[in-house]
């Protein structure tokens, strides 16, 4: 089955038609990119999914259950976890605090106001792994906000990944970075999709990430669908050609 | 020195409150300043489990400190003349209303959330004002006073022995600093820290926020409540002026002139605002421009509080 149906989602923001009729389905295990140039409702069409905003027509199924007027917090319950476009973490806490607090609600221990040894040593231990497995270990003991920003970046990445999704979604997780840290972003989503058998959906502008990465991609061109296929049949695809590169002479 | 040292902080803050009683009247105060400070410093602090730690201005909290202490008088004058009870019956009180108004409030942010704390807390300041019967209006409820607490062995007699009323009310207080620092260092206490630094990441790291704003707005609200109660056992009296709206800018005050984002910082300016008050009150009655002077000072060169301005020695 498969694991995200969206279908026929529109949002409307007065008579703008930010997204307009586009349906997805991501299977399990997948790596779907989403494209389109700016203003093309990639990151509407995002916010839709997570719950940000709830759509004007249309419905999100996910894993089997109709989410489509969920708020955020239940949809993360269910096992969605995203990131954003301007990274967002809580700056004046350490790396370990910021990967601290999704562990402890992942565990359903967000409204415990003590911890059993057992549980603060589970805890602690899966934090660790995190640290690592973000190459923040060095850094864990540090304000967030202190931080490079391909560093921030990576944080937000292990904090989704801390809620131990099922669905990981990435909003242009490269966005603003040097050559170096697109490379070790690029190599982390990489090895959490081959190694996790992670579902992801990203929302991306580098190309060079996009064709090393997707498994499927999805084009979308003012609020529309344009194109679905493999990155070699979206390479060759002559209307999303024209998208980005004007109206052919 | 790198860094103030936590536990040396912490013991310092405890030696110096269960010394007060004896070195306070050798520097020009008096027992009843020291009571004083640590209701109000509870107070503060209350507040500041929801400003410096979940990241929400409450412009209202005077009504649930009010609401503490109109109960306890209350209860003593007319119902039962027992202390704990008195205290039992207001914080039970002031905390049912705390959770009832909670819902409409918290989906409000920022200074919406302020103007409606205030909103209400003038409402039951009309109340208290205009109940006449009850509350005696602006006289205050008088002609009732703070009963001795037996223990079964033995009575503490906190009614004629100040000391003994200090301990008392520091008693209470240790108890409800450490509930409120034991609550922070939670997995609840660290959604609140999520809420302030970042809302949008919290909700979409999975929790509520309205709902765990709630919880931080009613578990402040107890607190505040018990500093009210104490604060009218203090006085033997209480008048409407204990919950209007200037005295919730007083806790606002004293939070962020001591630091908000430290947990004694409260503390800190608790006493910086009741020393002053008390010592420039007696020359001239414009007091309150100088604490204003000071707090426009402090706010203007050390954003962080008193205590910010300490710490920073520390590290630099």
């Amino acid at each position: 089955m498969s694991l995200l149906q969206v279908k026929n989602v529109s949002k409307h923001f007065g008579s703008l038609i930010a997204v307009n009729d586009i349906s997805m389905t991501v299977e399990p295990g997948e790596l779907r990119a989403i494209i389109g140039p700016n203003g093309a409702g990639k990151t509407t069409f995002f916010n839709l999914i997570t719950g940000f905003f709830t759509p004007t027509s249309g419905s999100i199924i996910f894993d089997g259950q109709d989410v489509t007027h969920l708020l955020p917090a239940r949809r993360v319950w269910c096992g969605m976890a995203r990131t954003f476009q301007i990274t967002e973490v809580f700056p004046e806490l350490t790396v370990r605090e910021n990967l601290r607090i999704p562990t402890e609600v992942a565990s359903g221990l967000r409204l415990r106001a003590w911890l059993s040894q057992a549980d603060d040593v589970k805890i602690r231990d899966r934090v660790a792994e995190l640290l690592v497995m973000g190459n923040l270990a060095d850094k864990a003991d540090r304000p967030v906000g202190e931080l490079s920003h391909g560093d921030q970046r990576a944080t937000e990445i292990m904090m989704a990944l801390a809620l131990k999704p099922r669905l990981l979604l990435l909003d242009e997780p490269t966005a603003g970075m040097g050559d170096q840290e697109t490379y070790d972003i690029t190599q982390l989503i990489r090895k959490l999709h081959k190694d996790s058998k992670l579902t992801i959906v990203l929302i991306e502008h580098d190309m060079r990430v996009v064709f090393h990465l997707a498994d499927r991609i999805m084009v979308l061109d003012q609020g529309k669908f344009l194109a679905e296929g493999t990155p070699a049949e979206i390479a060759a695809n002559t209307a999303v050609q024209t998208a980005y590169l004007g109206q052919a002479a | 020195m790198p860094k103030l040292d936590k536990g040396a902080a912490d013991a310092l803050v405890w030696a110096l409150l269960l010394t007060a009683p004896f070195w306070l009247p050798h520097v020009g105060g008096y027992v009843e300043l020291g009571s004083r400070v640590v209701i109000y410093a509870l107070a503060a602090m209350a507040l500041n489990f929801l400003l410096g730690y979940t990241g929400v201005l409450s412009f209202g909290h005077a009504a649930y400190f009010g609401l503490g202490a109109y109960g306890t008088a209350l209860t003593i004058k007319l119902l039962y003349p027992s202390t704990p009870f008195g205290m039992l019956v207001g914080v039970a009180v002031a905390t049912a209303a705390a959770a009832i108004i909670g819902p409409m409030i918290v989906r409000l942010r920022g200074v919406y959330f302020a103007m409606c704390t205030i909103a209400f807390g003038q409402v039951f300041y009309f109340i208290a004002f205009r109940w006449f019967s009850l509350t005696h209006g602006d006289d205050g409820v008088s002609a009732w006073h703070r009963m001795p607490i037996n223990l079964g062995f033995t009575t503490v007699d906190i009614l004629n022995d100040n000391k003994a009323f200090y301990y008392f009310v520091l008693a209470i207080f240790a108890v409800c600093a450490a509930a409120m620092a034991f609550l922070l260092r939670s997995p609840f206490g660290r959604t609140l820290l999520a809420i302030r630094e970042n809302e949008r990441r919290a909700r979409f790291l999975g929790i509520p926020v309205d709902r765990h704003i709630w919880m931080s707005w009613v578990i402040s609200c107890f607190f505040v409540s018990v500093a009210g109660s104490l604060y009218a056992l203090l006085n033997d009296f209480v008048d409407p002026r204990a919950l209007r709206w200037d005295q919730s800018g007083n806790f606002v005050i004293m939070a962020v002139l001591g630091g908000m984002r430290s947990f004694w910082g409260p503390l800190i300016g608790a006493a910086i605002f009741l020393v002053l008050q008390d010592y420039i009150s007696s020359e001239t009655e414009n007091w309150m421009s100088f604490i204003g002077l000071f707090f426009v000072l402090v706010v203007l060169f050390f954003p962080r509080g008193v205590l910010g301005i300490i710490r920073r020695k520390a590290v630099s």
